[in-house]
């Protein structure tokens, strides 16, 4: 992990990326340490639609709240809604792409066919068929980016490892009586780190976008709460007055979803079986 | 005789700085019209690329030629120095003056053009014949590669044709533009040594029809033995010996050509055998098969299949203490099947399988043809020797850690190994490697699956006595698989030939080798490459294997032995299968 990391550092568009997210996660940090310049659902009523200046950093809002705090608190929310959904999303694909190629046949095509069928769907349309059962809101978001990208991460851990179950040294680890978990973990799985790697930098650029897209048409995080979607929805209709309450969420979305994909492209250059023979 | 190719000083390098990296260094030979050199030597001794030289090749492999020079006497008397020649020109030597073949030639031939395109291609682009005439020519030179019925053939897919037709069909192409020069470049490697032998005397006959020069790359100085009027040794991109071949075999000056000619396995008709180890007829078998049968079903109808692949029909055999049971046949004949049924590995039809009561849970164990492919490349050596302690319930302790060390040791592998990753070793470490995690279980049966083919020949004479020492040792018993009848004549106490899913012929190593009666295994040993038979002529034999696939519900003819002497059994042929 150490060695990766210090592998994408020297790694031109890697060291950008990580700079990207390391500031991310640490405005992430200060934000829930609630060290932020000002109170973000505080309303300062004086202090309406102010341009940014050396008080308000990026400005404030048509109800007078700090937009740079809000932004601090929009990124963790969207950065934790990312990486929880991504997190799920990775576990339950690896689990059922590993199951259906391990298991094969009658097994394999069942996953693979309920995976074609989610994958149908655009994470839009299947948030407002959870919003539907269960109501809007954070955890919403979760779910439904989670169920999205499952199927992705499930074949993406399908092909090798059909590729791998026929390696020999996995009929090496049957002749010796090798447990199945055993064969799963260390043969298969480690294996698949690297392909997974770069899937889940590479998701997690897609699931901040997302996320932004739901809680912009009010499905994903509910107000006072902060998110950036919903920063850029408030911010619609002020277009011309206030186009700071716009151009600061907009960028921060475009900004990390640039570090994460960064970091996902210096990942598959690094981890590419063409140069992997120089690192163990 | 007026000299073809003369070859001074050529130095050869690779990457970016060329002259730092260098492969060929200093290499000199020379060529005369109708003769046919052999250059020898070891995967990276730098053969290859110096043919690949010759007619540049090399560039698009990312070599450069750093000095030297490479005069090649063209067609219309002039001489060129290749290693100056413009690309432009170059386009005319290939093929014209300098045709060639690979090791492998189903990727050599394009998949999805029929073969007859792709040999008129070769005509139009060396002598402009279009159409009719370009068929006309393709037809006759399929017929000089001794292809049956060549018309039909024309009409085939690279896929369509066996290993040994590609082969040909890729020799009609190289012959297409009647080359003054044929650079054969390790052409029977991939080939069984039936098929080897048809391709060589194919090529020794070819060579007499139309008097071109060949240039043969090998490693096996038995297999040019019979066809180079000289022989190159190389060794680390040195031409240590040339000579012309008797002497070079008889009279070898350099200490590399004599290892190669006595330490590497060489096929001496059973002298070789190994003399411990006479099988006594009391002890109880360790592992006895009996009357074993793995079939693949193919093309499932809705409700019955609609054949099978009878790979193993009908196999017994059984294996004692401390003795080594060859199985040697060519690919598909179900030897490496009938191991893999063995371990469990694939499912059985029929037949029992007894394993004797052994001082291990698991008593059979398995090592592999690839040392690359059958070690997780993610996994220390440590994790890889432990995992089949672990698979049967043991801990990571350091009795487990003292055991891996000992057998590290006794491999010839140092403690430091443990720590390190399968890509730090050469393919002969990684299978000492592969050895010594199939000893961690205590066995009393190792099967070997073709467990030296992939090593090259100077570290396998070392693998194998490394096998037979811990034999001795251990009291071990071998299932030992290949297809290469050096080899096995170093190891095996007993063989069993296999044939078309069966075994033909069983009894003791000298035995088989010296006094072969079933007509396979007369063909099989009559194709094997010797030094001591380089004189006999080979004629060309077109014998194919029979197809395995068989209709559902077939069962093979009960097997009727005949004893010849003391262990010796030859399955009775019937007349279908002699013809």
């Amino acid at each position: 992990m150490a060695k990766m990391l210090a592998a994408l550092f020297r790694h031109p568009s890697g060291r950008i990326g990580l700079v990207i997210i390391g500031l991310y996660l640490l405005a992430a940090i200060l934000a829930t340490l609630g060290l932020t310049p000002h109170d973000p659902l505080k309303l300062f009523a004086i202090d309406r639609l102010k341009p940014p200046s050396a008080t308000y950093w990026f400005g404030t809002d048509l109800l007078g709240r700090d937009a740079f705090s809000r932004l601090m608190l929009g990124i963790r929310q969207s950065m934790f809604i990312a990486f929880a959904s991504v997190a799920i999303a990775t576990i339950a694909g690896t689990i059922i792409g590993l199951l259906a190629a391990w298991w094969g046949g009658l097994w394999d095509g069942l996953f693979m066919r309920i995976m074609d069928v989610l994958l149908a769907f655009p994470a839009i349309l299947l948030a407002l068929l959870i919003i539907a059962v269960v109501g809007p809101g954070a955890m919403t978001s979760i779910a439904a980016i989670a169920i999205v990208y499952t199927p992705i991460f499930a074949r993406v851990v399908r092909g090798p490892a059909l590729s791998l179950k026929q390696r020999e040294f996995v009929d090496a680890a049957r002749t010796f009586g090798s447990s199945q978990t055993y064969v799963l973990t260390h043969h298969l799985l480690l294996n698949l780190v690297a392909p997974l790697a770069v899937q889940v930098t590479l998701a997690l650029a897609w699931a901040l976008l997302t996320e932004a897209g739901l809680s912009f048409l009010g499905l994903g995080t509910q107000p006072p709460t902060p998110s950036l979607g919903l920063m850029l929805a408030e911010s619609r209709n002020l277009m011309q007055h206030a186009p700071w309450l716009m151009i600061f969420p907009a960028l921060t979305i475009m900004l990390g979803i640039l570090g994460f994909n960064l970091t996902g492209d210096a990942l598959r250059d690094i981890l590419d079986p063409r140069t992997q023979g120089r690192q163990p | 005789m007026t000299k073809l190719l003369s070859v001074r000083d050529l130095h050869v390098g690779f990457g970016r700085d060329p002259k730092a990296n260098e492969v060929v260094k200093g290499v000199s030979f020379d060529l005369e019209q109708g003769q046919t050199l052999g250059i020898v030597g070891e995967s990276g001794s730098g053969k290859s690329v110096t043919a690949l030289c010759i007619n540049r090749l090399v560039d698009f492999g990312g070599g450069r030629i750093t000095a030297g020079s490479i005069n090649l006497a063209r067609a219309d008397g002039s001489v060129l120095d290749v290693a100056q020649a413009d690309e432009k020109t170059l386009l005319g030597v290939r093929g014209r003056d300098v045709a060639m073949i690979f090791q492998e030639p189903m990727t050599s031939l394009n998949p999805v053009h029929t073969i007859g395109a792709q040999i008129a291609e070769a005509y139009r682009l060396s002598q402009g014949l279009t159409g009719a005439a370009a068929d006309r020519a393709s037809l006759d030179v399929l017929e000089r590669v001794r292809i049956a019925d060549a018309k039909s053939r024309l009409g085939y897919y690279p896929h369509q044709l066996s290993g040994g037709m590609r082969q040909r069909v890729m020799i009609a192409m190289a012959l297409a533009a009647s080359p003054r020069l044929l650079i054969a470049d390790e052409p029977t490697t991939a080939l069984d040594v039936t098929v080897q032998a048809q391709i060589m005397a194919l090529l020794a006959e070819l060579r007499a029809e139309t008097g071109m020069s060949m240039i043969f790359i090998t490693h096996d100085i038995g297999l040019v033995a019979g066809i180079a009027d000289n022989i190159m040794v190389m060794q680390n991109g040195l031409a240590v010996e040339q000579n012309t071949t008797g002497a070079v075999l008889d009279h070898p000056q350099h200490d590399y050509t004599r290892h190669l000619l006595r330490a590497v396995p060489h096929f001496t008709a059973g002298a070789a055998v190994r003399s411990d180890g006479s099988r006594a007829n009391t002890a109880e078998p360790i592992v006895r098969v009996d009357d074993l049968a793995v079939r693949f079903p193919i093309g499932k109808a809705w409700f019955a299949p609609r054949g099978a692949i009878h790979a193993v029909d009908g196999v017994s055999f059984d294996l004692m203490p401390g003795e080594t049971l060859a199985i040697v046949g060519e690919s598909g004949c179900g030897k490496s099947t009938t191991a893999r049924a063995l371990l469990g590995l694939n499912q059985r039809h029929r037949g029992t399988i007894t394993a004797g009561a052994g001082n291990s849970s698991h008593p059979v164990q398995m090592v592999f043809q690839d040392p690359f492919a059958s070690l997780n490349p993610r996994l220390t050596v440590e994790a890889l020797l432990a995992e089949p302690a672990i698979a049967n319930g043991r801990k990571r302790d350091a009795a487990l850690r003292e055991r891996m060390i000992f057998l590290l040791g006794r491999v010839g592998l140092p403690e430091e190994s443990l720590t390190r990753y399968p890509h730090q070793f050469s393919g002969g470490q990684r299978q000492r490697l592969c050895i010594a995690r199939a000893l961690m279980l205590n066995p009393d049966v190792v099967v070997l699956d073709e467990a030296v083919s992939a090593l090259d020949v100077s570290v396998q004479a070392k693998v194998l006595e490394l096998l037979v020492d811990l034999q001795r040792e251990f009291g071990l018993a071998y299932l030992f698989i290949s297809h290469d009848m050096a080899v096995v004549e170093r190891i095996a106490h007993r063989i069993a030939v296999m044939f078309a899913g069966q075994i033909v012929e069983m009894g003791e190593a000298r035995a088989v080798l010296s006094a072969p009666q079933h007509s396979y295994t007369k063909r099989l040993i009559a194709a094997v490459p010797a030094i001591e038979r380089r004189r006999q002529h080979f004629a060309v034999d077109m014998t194919q294997v029979p197809s395995l696939v068989r209709p559902p519900g077939y069962e093979p003819p009960p097997a009727r032995w005949q004893q010849i002497g003391g262990d010796h059994l030859v399955r009775e042929e019937t007349a279908h299968e002699q013809n």
